[in-house]
Order: structure tokens, then C-alpha cells, then sequence
């Protein structure tokens, strides 16, 4: 287990004041594997910005860099992001 | 938006000021930052590269690596989550050499590592005395979670440029943006400047 990595439960805070709602269950599918599996149980990494990886390939399914008011997403490893409301 | 930038190193109010860059933090010890997991890979599955904008591929297994003329560096190195260390000792090749005798048309570089992170450079950069491929660090071979077997060394610029695990040097006729650089964070990433982030 690589002590450096967290769960997409430790980012439930910021995704919440990003998207304005509970995030931690909505359901991404990987881009790379496909298989499909809730924010919360992703693979965490903080480094520069924050890297969420694929538990199952460890491919990138977003990026999110926070700076102040701004926010930058990166959406490219993800083949759909369901919101279960 | 109140986000946390996390680590938060102690100010110290003794630390010379043109040592420190605007927004940064001394820190005493050495936090680790990682986009991934750490990869363990053997040394004889390791090589080091330098590709694209070359007559011919330069390549290096870990042993000859090794046998390289290497430079003992004490550096200040700058994080764009706002720690500094200062006197950071390092041991490594400078990229002078392993570009020696490279013919290139090419301005700008892609540092590319295991578990697929890169980040641009210009050439100029990486030369003249400015960056080293380090193998060790504070007098020991230099810990995974660091980087190690290798990571790149650009202390002049923020670092995210000196990227952990690095295998190779892709040499570029443009700047690519790397992992961070295409997401947020500045194509150059100048500390003094504070290019943290796009339009800095």
C-alpha cells in the first residue's frame, strides 16, 4: 500500500464546493479500464494539485488544481461522471 | 474559495530574503508530494533516455549511469504549495553531460518518468550548468518516495519541474505543457516571479 495515497473521501469537501453537491457517491467510469466505481473509493494523490486515479488500472480520470478563486478540472481520463443527486 | 493549500512550513524570520521567494515558507523538513504511486521498479529494468529532436536515440542503463562524471550540488529548492529548503545537498549528472555532443534543433524539452508524469522545459533550462538528473540526496541514495532512483534537478524553477523518477529527456521544437503544466499550473514556473498558475 503506497502511504501517499488517500481515498476520494478526502477530497468529499472540496468536490462538494466545486460541484455544489454530494460527490463522494456519484458513480465514474474509467476511460482507460472501463470499469466503473464511486469518487469515493478512487485513488487520491495530492501532489502540485490533486490526481485521482483508477483503483482498478491506476490511469488518471481527473485533475484538480485550486488556485484562490480559480479551479481547473481535468476531465480526460473519465468516460462518464454520474451524479446520483 | 477557502481551500487548504496544506503544508505549511514555519516562517523563519531569519532566513535571508533574497533566499526565500515571495509567498514561500522555510521548511525544515521535506515533504513529499506525489501524483502517483511510487514505483519500485529494478535498477537493471532502468535506463535513462533522450529521444526526439536527436540524430539517434542516447541511451544509459543504470550501471553506466552511474559511471558518469557526477557533481555534488547544495541547492535552495522551492515548492509551489509554498515550502522552501534551503541547503539542500544533492548528488547527480548535470544534463550537460548527458546532452554533450547532442545536435538538436530543439528549444524546449519533455521530461517524461515512470508512472507516466512529465513536465516541459526549455533547453536552455537544463543547460549551462542549471540541472542535474540527482541519484542521491543529504549524502544517500536518494529514497523512492523522493524520486528515487533518479529525478530531475532544475532548483531554479518551481519544483514540479524536478520530476520524481524521471527516465528521460524528450527534446522539443515547442513547449508541451506537462502533467501539471496542461491543467492550472505556469509553462515556465519561475519562483521569483511567483508563475505558479496560468496568467501569473
Amino acid at each position: 500500500m503506497d502511504a501517499l495515497m488517500l481515498d476520494g473521501n478526502a477530497a468529499a469537501g472540496l468536490l462538494q464546493e466545486i460541484f455544489g453537491s454530494e460527490m463522494t457517491t456519484a458513480v465514474g467510469t474509467c476511460d482507460g479500464c472501463g470499469t466503473a466505481g464511486e469518487v469515493g473509493g478512487v485513488r487520491l494523490y495530492r501532489g502540485a494539485g490533486l490526481a485521482f486515479r483508477c483503483p482498478h488500472c491506476g490511469d488518471v480520470l481527473m485533475k484538480i488544481v485550486v488556485a484562490g478563486e480559480r479551479v481547473w478540472i481535468d476531465f480526460r481520463g473519465l468516460r462518464t461522471l454520474q451524479l446520483n443527486g | 474559495m477557502p481551500i487548504s493549500r496544506g503544508f505549511r512550513g514555519r516562517r523563519r524570520d531569519d532566513a535571508p530574503s533574497d533566499r526565500v521567494p515571495p509567498g514561500q515558507y522555510v521548511a525544515d523538513d521535506f515533504p513529499v508530494l506525489s501524483a502517483g504511486p511510487t514505483p519500485r521498479n529494478p535498477l537493471d529494468e532502468w535506463d535513462l533516455t533522450v529521444t526526439g529532436e536527436v540524430d539517434g536515440l542516447k541511451r544509459w542503463t543504470w550501471d553506466e549511469f552511474c559511471a558518469l562524471p557526477t557533481e555534488s550540488v547544495t541547492v535552495d529548492i522551492h515548492c509551489v504549495t509554498k515550502w522552501s529548503k534551503l541547503d539542500s545537498q544533492w548528488e547527480g549528472v548535470s544534463v550537460d553531460t548527458l546532452l554533450d555532443g547532442v545536435d538538436t534543433s530543439a528549444e524546449y524539452a519533455v521530461a517524461f518518468c515512470d508512472g507516466g508524469y512529465t513536465t516541459n522545459l526549455p533547453l536552455e533550462d537544463l543547460t549551462g550548468g542549471k540541472a542535474w538528473i540527482a541519484f542521491a540526496y543529504d549524502g544517500e541514495p536518494l529514497d523512492p518516495e523522493h524520486g528515487g532512483p533518479a529525478r530531475l534537478l532544475v532548483p531554479h524553477l518551481y519544483f514540479w519541474k524536478s520530476a520524481k523518477w524521471v527516465r528521460g529527456l524528450r527534446l522539443t521544437p515547442t513547449d508541451e505543457p506537462g502533467f501539471w503544466e496542461q491543467n492550472g499550473y505556469h509553462i515556465y514556473g519561475d519562483p521569483w516571479k511567483e508563475q505558479r498558475y496560468w496568467g501569473d
